[in-house]
């Protein structure tokens, strides 16, 4: 691991990427009903941004940034590995599609600023800043403090159409992040006490396992899971994702509940390396199959299009913690570590941009139809024939199929888990992938109908928008057409016993 | 000493009596009466551990702020409206969960090295380059500034968060109802009487924070209590949400603040440094406009959502 790089090495780009967007939050207030021009202009920057700390993880290797110039553990660092590098472009350009498909459907009248519009824009700037201080902390409470402004950001998002339903998965949200971060903030303290530190990399230096470790872990991976809603702790995320705006489904759905996860990873992996057991990795992931079987079942039940697509959200979340296990999370390195960690993270960000496009792709189906409900929606693949085929793409992804970026990341895992001899877990995703194909069918199958008469839509949709649903679709897809270079960004900042085998 | 270990032995019975029944009460208003009890205690408790400025910020924000939120909720809250609780089954099973965490987080507690390990040393080698007198102040806008900067905006998105509660119609109107006084009551009296002394108290409480006890949020959290007295007593009016005045002032804190980091870059080599000769002067700096911005963001936050149209 290379030390604390000095503040002046390199252009801070790690430090432009939380600034832009958090800046741009502070100025849509004042800014009122131009908030929306600021967010089209800072997003394409922001992406800029990103690719350019990408390239700096590229040539140099991790990145750190003592902020102030204190270094911890007096100060608080930032840290920039593969990963998180690879989860800041896709915060990036799955935010550019959104705003690209919301500059629309959030636009107040000339002259004027409306509630949903200035809220909608300076909540996705918050957002999109709590996530990038989310991928880039490397300070445990810091981390906090971002998961606070990650929650605070994303529930008035889901209930930014502010109907009594709306509220009230809002709040359940609410309830659910909160009792998350206060479990989080408690392994944070314990921490703290016990090692002097709440740098990453300092603990991963002090810690060792012991009962307070343990406990400290318990606690901080119980309140990570009802963030990101593993089964069976998500209950709040059908009807808070569902009853968003599209534009704000697809946010949530795509990346708010990778932050946490995230935070799973590197609080397993880069915080406490040798404190978890091989015990603790296989219930992670005997949930996470969990959310596989029980989220696909009640996916395939779904009479409304959202919540389908909700409830497969539940079911992929599942994936991503089958790669805890497989990439060597409580056990010695091993060969196939380098795979199952590539395709893990692989699926998180394939299913990143087929869930946007799938949740934006169901907006468009309830603005064309008026509705949402599946059985109805019969014949409006021939009404809106682009739209369609981002939605059978993006299931492409979530199904497994080649060419999918999905394909790739389910082969790694599959690959990964017969060759470490964890059979039961290649079982499970066998499943998955046929309870998938199920309900993708089961919402493609009325749209492909012929009908007698040809399906209007009830309502135009904008060209613009079915651009951006086609594009993040295509993302997913190109991901499995082109992984090889993403695949070695993510080797930056592993462990080098995991970078040795190649899956 | 044994008279003062007596007093902590009963300090302990008392917050673990008050919390006990704020848990068990029935009333929604008794068990907020109680939660605000439990907060003073608290803060008794820091004091106790010779930790003033975290007292001073829980009794600020812990009792008083979230005390007045809660009972604003309690006045909108029907109780005969409310859902029937989990069966006796569930609740048992609930009961038993916390339990155990409860008794896992003890035997974490207790098994924490005697003496912590500390970070004071650090500190004390460090905060000559601050030219601070408060560690904690030193803690919360020089070491570890970049928290204290987000959390200012996790401040202003839990305001957003209440705002997005208005209807359309009524955005960019005012918060809450007109309140009136009857202007010979006590209210009004209180309301006359009161603010200029918060006031006082206020900015001696910023001011003072750079080398004792107190700071930005404590004294924002006093100015904020003082604004809202004078909006209850009738006095003055929440400010239309849609006031450019308004907006500008909530986010003076962080603007000063990003501006005053984003400068660090250029003359103290670091994002949120501060070059040692002015980093005193930049650091009041701070924590003035963040002590406007949180008063400001604090009483909207109690005054809630708009509820008249602009």
């Amino acid at each position: 691991m290379p030390p604390v790089a000095a503040p002046e090495a390199g252009f801070p780009w790690i430090v432009l990427a939380i600034l832009l967007p958090l800046a741009g939050m502070v100025a849509a207030l004042p800014l009122g009903r131009h908030a929306r021009a600021l967010a089209l202009l800072l997003i394409p920057a922001g992406l800029v941004v990103a690719l350019l700390l990408a390239a700096q993880v590229w040539r140099e290797g991790e990145v750190t940034y003592a902020l102030g110039g204190w270094t911890p553990p007096l100060g608080i660092a930032l840290r920039a590995d593969g990963f998180s590098a690879v989860m800041v472009v896709t915060t990036a350009v799955v935010l550019l599609g959104v705003a690209l498909f919301a500059q629309s459907s959030f636009r107040a009248p000339p002259g004027e600023e409306t509630r949903a519009a200035l809220l909608f824009w300076a909540l996705l700037l918050g957002l999109w800043g709590a996530l990038n201080a989310a991928f880039l902390g490397n300070d445990l409470f810091n981390l906090y403090v971002a998961l606070e402004l990650l929650t605070l950001a994303a529930v008035p998002m889901a209930s930014l159409e502010a109907r009594a339903e709306t509220l009230a998965a809002a709040l359940r949200y609410l309830f659910f992040a909160l009792a998350g971060s206060v479990l989080y903030l408690l392994g944070a303290v314990l921490l703290y006490g016990a090692y002097g530190t709440l740098d990453i990399t300092l603990l991963a230096e002090r810690a060792g396992p012991e009962p307070v470790t343990w406990a400290a872990a318990a606690l901080m991976t119980a309140g990570l899971l009802a963030k990101t809603a593993l089964f069976p702790l998500h209950l709040w995320l059908p009807p808070a994702h569902a009853g968003a705006p599209a534009a704000a489904s697809a946010v949530l759905s795509a990346l708010v509940v990778k932050a946490s996860f995230f935070l799973v990873l590197r609080l397993w992996f880069d915080a406490l390396p040798g404190v978890m057991t091989a015990a603790a990795g296989q219930l992670l992931a005997a949930l996470g199959a969990g959310a596989i079987l029980f989220g696909s079942v009640l996916a395939l039940h779904q009479v409304r299009m959202k919540l389908l697509v909700a409830y497969s959200t539940v079911a992929q979340l599942g994936y991503l913690f089958l790669m805890v296990p497989l990439a060597g999370g409580g056990g010695a390195a091993q060969p196939w570590d380098a795979g199952a960690w590539s395709g893990g993270v692989l699926h998180a960000v394939s299913h990143a941009f087929a869930k946007a496009a799938m949740f934006l792709a169901a907006g468009l189906f309830l603005r064309a139809a008026g509705h949402d409900r599946i059985a109805e929606l019969r014949g409006m693949g021939a009404a809106l024939p682009m739209v369609t085929l981002a939605f059978g793409l993006a299931g492409l992804s979530l199904l497994g199929l080649p060419p999918s970026g999905g394909f790739i990341a389910k082969w790694l895992l599959l690959t990964t888990a017969m060759a470490s001899g964890q059979w039961w877990w290649a079982l499970v995703m066998f499943a998955g992938g046929l309870l998938a194909a199920g309900y993708v069918f089961r919402a493609l199958t009325p749209l492909l109908a012929r009908t007698e008469t040809p399906v209007l839509p009830g309502r135009p949709v904008p060209r613009h928008q079915q651009w951006a649903v086609l594009g993040l679709a295509l993302c997913s897809v190109a991901l499995g057409v082109a992984p090889l270079m993403p695949f070695a960004l993510l080797q930056v900042g592993r462990p080098e016993a995991a970078e040795e085998g190649i899956g | 000493m044994t008279a003062l270990w007596l007093l902590d032995l009963c300090l302990v019975a008392v917050i673990l009596a008050v919390a006990l029944s704020a848990v068990a009460a029935r009333d929604l208003f008794a068990a907020t009466v109680f939660f605000v009890a439990y907060g003073l205690l608290i803060a008794l408790a820091w004091v106790r551990l010779d930790a003033v400025d975290v007292a001073l910020a829980e009794a600020a924000i812990g009792a008083g702020l979230t005390g007045v939120l809660l009972l604003g909720v309690t006045a909108r809250v029907h109780m005969e409206a409310r859902t029937p609780g989990p069966g006796r089954g569930m609740r048992l099973a609930i009961g038993a969960g916390c339990a155990a965490v409860s008794v896992a987080l003890a035997a974490a507690v207790l098994s924490l090295p005697v003496p912590a390990p500390s970070l004071v040393p650090a500190v004390e080698a460090a905060i000559p380059a601050t030219g601070l007198g408060n560690p904690v102040t030193a803690v919360l806008l020089a070491f570890r500034g970049y928290d204290t900067l987000l959390e200012t905006l996790v401040l202003l998105l839990a305001l957003l968060g209440v705002w997005s509660l208005a209807p359309d119609r009524l955005w960019g109107g005012r918060p809450g109802l007109r309140h009136r006084a009857r202007p010979e009551g006590t209210l009004a009296w209180l309301g006359r009487l009161l603010p200029p002394i918060g006031l006082l108290v206020g900015v001696y409480v910023f001011w003072i924070g750079s080398d004792q006890p107190g700071g930005a949020f404590q004294a924002g959290t006093i100015l904020a209590a003082v604004w809202l007295l004078a909006i209850m007593a009738g006095l003055s009016d929440a400010p239309p949400v849609r006031s450019l005045a308004l907006r500008l002032v909530l986010v003076a804190g962080p603007v000063v603040f990003l501006g005053i980091g984003t400068a660090g870059l250029f003359v103290a080599g670091a994002f949120l440094g501060y070059p040692p000769a002015a980093a005193k002067t930049l650091i009041v700096t701070v924590e003035a406009a963040l002590t406007l911005s949180i008063a400001a963001t604090l009483a909207l936050l109690v005054a809630g959502a708009p509820e008249r149209a602009p």
